[in-house]
């Protein structure tokens, strides 16, 4: 019996090749192919339609090029940069600790009904939040109805302050999440380094900073990589929200890529624009583990 | 040879998974006709398909037509299109194509020269020859059978204009005559919008074709120079095209951003805005009579006694007074269809006499065959405009035919969204616009006039 089950275990490379194979396969297939091909079509000036899709060639940094000389690209860039540290570090980060904090001490059944509101909004789909929010600050919407009961002339919401809009909605949407994470983090805080944080006579918010954020650094590096990453490929709920506009007020690099690609139909400029957006979401994800001191 | 036998596999499966398959085990056929499927015109055309499908499956045996309707706003359904008619595995065989595109598709080989079929086509002389122009390519392929054109001009409430104390029938002779009007407008009656245009890049080709080459092509400057194949990146006229969008916009003329900056913007117009009589002019196409129809989407009988078309003036009422911009659709081939022979025949028998007559009035477009022209019952069909749209025709112009246009057309739609909203001046916005077409066609297509 022993010896039969000692067989079993013996390590053979070819068996383990054999298991990892089919997951090598759909890596390459789904995953290592296609980043190599946007990273050649890049370089090219592929379109969808006109004389540049049959005559697809290599044109070097041209793409690049005018990216940076572009000014839309510059403003969408910034944009980008506005609605990820507002929605998404700011916002729904600091927001996710706040309520899992105010949480911590509280009676169980409380806990559920909060955390149950908080995490509705994440699971709602990105689609399905879009047209709430529209809804809620559309001409004739829930903020214009309140406002009016209140007294105040009704607002275009969505022309005047549409970053407020999409920064809002986003907060809502994802919210959750850091919630969560810090749920977790703060369950793995222990308790006798509290307690003697408090006999020493730390306030709450020395407590906070002093004790509990640098215990438990590794999540919120982590929830940072995270919300960042997910913020920045942000793409339905803009679009359905705002469509980028008006102008080019919401036009964060998704969307900017994805008029480039298809409704302008140059599909070598947009995969140019994807790769600069994977490398922002790269340098970022290294400047918080930098920042923050972690090692993964 | 086996790798090459699995990919066929692969790709045959696709096909058929995609209801593409060309010729299924049994022998039969299929033939699938992809169109757009949106707003009233949409509704025409299943209309027309489901009319000319069962007479062609018992004209041919064997054949099944597979109707596929491509429901999206304007500017996703060429994309869509464009997206289907790329690969061999879900290209459909025939497709209605927007004119301003043929060139783009041609030159992209999606589209299928049709010159050898129309050569021995008896009905090809009853079509237009303006409306062939727009299917015909820069060495002569034609790519399409055009089925219907349009015009455009100055749609105005009569009686906003009445009360408002303008003149009935309105002539307006120049640009400033429409500003002043819209500005009496808005004096009378602040619940009215006086002055509707596109300008959102979310109403795509109809803010670049209805509101901005409609004020371009009446200064004298146009996008394209044909003598020298070169885009006019910028001009004089294409700066007062944008400062009169500017005037309108800032000076409270025209709709609420929040109306007008959305894919919506058609609908609000032509089924609510124009029957509540909340629009006092709107500069739009003919064809959207369809709307108000007994069939269309917003049944409105009195809607023509309401609304009149008047012709759009030229800037300062230069020589010749007015001007029109006019597109249309065809019915082309996909360059990928395996029976080419077939499609060809359905085409034929799509755009027949008969055929043509009943659909024409329902998409409320100008007809194509000279033969429906001619027919008086289709000239004073109710609820339509076809005898002032027609009129326009003598001094309307057409998109440039250029594969490129359909990129340039979106820079000029993000110009003018950019004025609209104050974001830019129009220096900038056409600065903007100059940068941008530099960088799709090359610094050797544009020029500066």
């Amino acid at each position: 019996m022993s010896k039969r089950k000692g067989r079993s275990v013996s390590y053979s490379p070819w068996r383990a090749i054999l298991f990892l194979l089919p997951t090598w396969a759909l890596m390459l297939v789904f995953f290592v192919l296609p980043v190599l091909l946007t990273f050649y079509y890049s370089f090219t000036n592929l379109s969808l339609t006109g004389p540049n899709s049959v005559d697809t060639h290599f044109v070097g940094f041209t793409n690049f090029v005018t990216m940076f000389a572009d000014p839309a690209f510059r403003t969408s860039v910034l944009m980008t940069l506005i609605f990820l540290v507002f929605s998404a570090i700011v916002g729904q980060q600091v927001l996710g600790l706040i309520i899992a904090l105010l949480l911590q001490q509280k009676p169980r059944a409380f806990r559920s009904i909060i955390g149950v509101l908080v995490i509705v909004g994440w699971v709602t789909p990105e689609i399905v939040v879009a047209f709430i929010w529209f809804a809620f600050f559309s001409d004739h919407g829930t903020a214009n109805s309140v406002a009016g009961v209140l007294g105040f002339k009704p607002i275009a919401w969505l022309v005047h302050f549409p970053m407020l809009c999409v920064v809002v909605a986003n907060i809502w949407h994802g919210t959750a999440f850091s919630m969560l994470v810090y749920q977790a983090a703060l369950g793995d805080v222990p308790s006798e380094v509290k307690e003697a944080a408090m006999i020493d006579g730390a306030t709450g918010w020395r407590r906070l900073v002093g004790v509990t954020l640098p215990i438990i650094k590794g999540s919120v590096a982590t929830n940072m990589i995270l919300i960042t990453l997910q913020t920045l490929g942000l793409f339905t709920l803009i679009y359905a929200l705002t469509g980028g506009g008006p102008g080019t007020s919401t036009e964060t690099l998704p969307i900017y890529m994805y008029e480039q690609a298809f409704s302008n139909y140059q599909l070598g400029y947009g995969t140019a624009i994807s790769l600069v957006l994977l490398l922002i979401g790269i340098i970022a994800s290294f400047a918080y583990l930098k920042i923050l001191k972690v090692k993964i | 040879m086996r790798r090459g036998k699995i990919i066929l596999a692969i790709l045959a499966g696709t096909s058929l998974v995609a209801g593409c398959g060309q010729t299924s085990a049994s022998g039969s056929k299929t033939l699938t006709i992809a169109y757009w499927a949106f707003g009233p015109r949409g509704k025409s055309y299943a209309a027309w398909f489901n009319q000319v499908k069962p007479a062609f499956e018992k004209q041919h045996p064997g054949v099944t037509i597979v109707l596929e309707p491509i429901a999206a706003a304007e500017n996703d359904f060429y994309t869509k299109l464009d997206l289907m008619m790329k690969s061999p595995s879900t290209a459909p065989d025939v497709v209605t194509e927007d004119t301003f595109l043929i060139n783009a598709d041609a030159s992209a080989g999606l589209i299928q020269p049709l010159n050898s079929y129309v050569s021995s086509w008896k009905n090809w002389s009853q079509f237009e020859p303006a409306a062939k122009q727009a299917v015909t390519n820069k060495v002569g392929n034609i790519y399409g059978v055009p089925y219907d054109s349009d015009s455009r001009g100055l749609w105005y409430n009569v009686n906003l204009f009445k009360k408002a104390g303008l003149p009935v029938p309105w002539h307006p002779h120049n640009w400033n005559d429409i500003i002043a009007a819209a500005t009496t407008l808005k004096a009378k009656d602040p619940g009215v919008i006086p002055f509707w245009s596109y300008v959102g890049k979310a109403t795509g080709e109809a803010t670049t074709m209805q509101d901005f080459e409609m004020l371009l092509y009446g200064t004298g400057n146009s996008l394209y120079d044909s003598s020298t194949n070169k885009w006019i990146v910028s001009s004089p006229g294409f700066l007062s095209s944008l400062q009169f969008i500017q005037n309108v916009y800032s000076h409270g003329l025209g709709p609420q951003l929040s109306q007008i900056l959305n894919g919506q913007a058609n609908n609000t117009e032509t089924t609510q805005l124009m029957p509540e009589q909340k629009i006092g002019i709107a500069l739009d196409v003919n064809v959207i009579t369809a709307n108000w129809l007994p069939q269309g989407p917003a049944p409105w009988p009195s809607a023509t006694k309401t609304y009149d078309l008047t012709a759009m003036p030229t800037e300062n009422g230069q020589s010749p007074g007015y001007t029109s911009m006019s597109g249309g659709f065809a019915l082309s081939m996909s360059a990928h269809t395996k029976n080419k022979d077939l499609a060809w025949q359905f085409i034929q028998m799509a755009t027949s006499e008969k055929n043509m007559r009943t659909i024409d009035i329902g998409l409320s477009g100008l007809p194509t065959r000279t033969d429906v022209i001619a027919d008086p019952s289709y000239a004073n069909a109710p609820g339509q405009v076809f005898k002032q749209a027609t009129s326009f025709l003598q001094y309307t112009h057409y998109r440039p035919a250029n594969a490129q246009y359909p990129e340039v057309s979106t820079a000029i739609q993000t110009a003018v969204e950019s004025v609209a909203t104050g974001s830019l001046s129009p220096q900038q916005a056409m600065a903007q616009y100059a940068q941008s077409v530099t960088r799709m066609v090359g610094a050797s297509g544009v020029e500066h006039q």
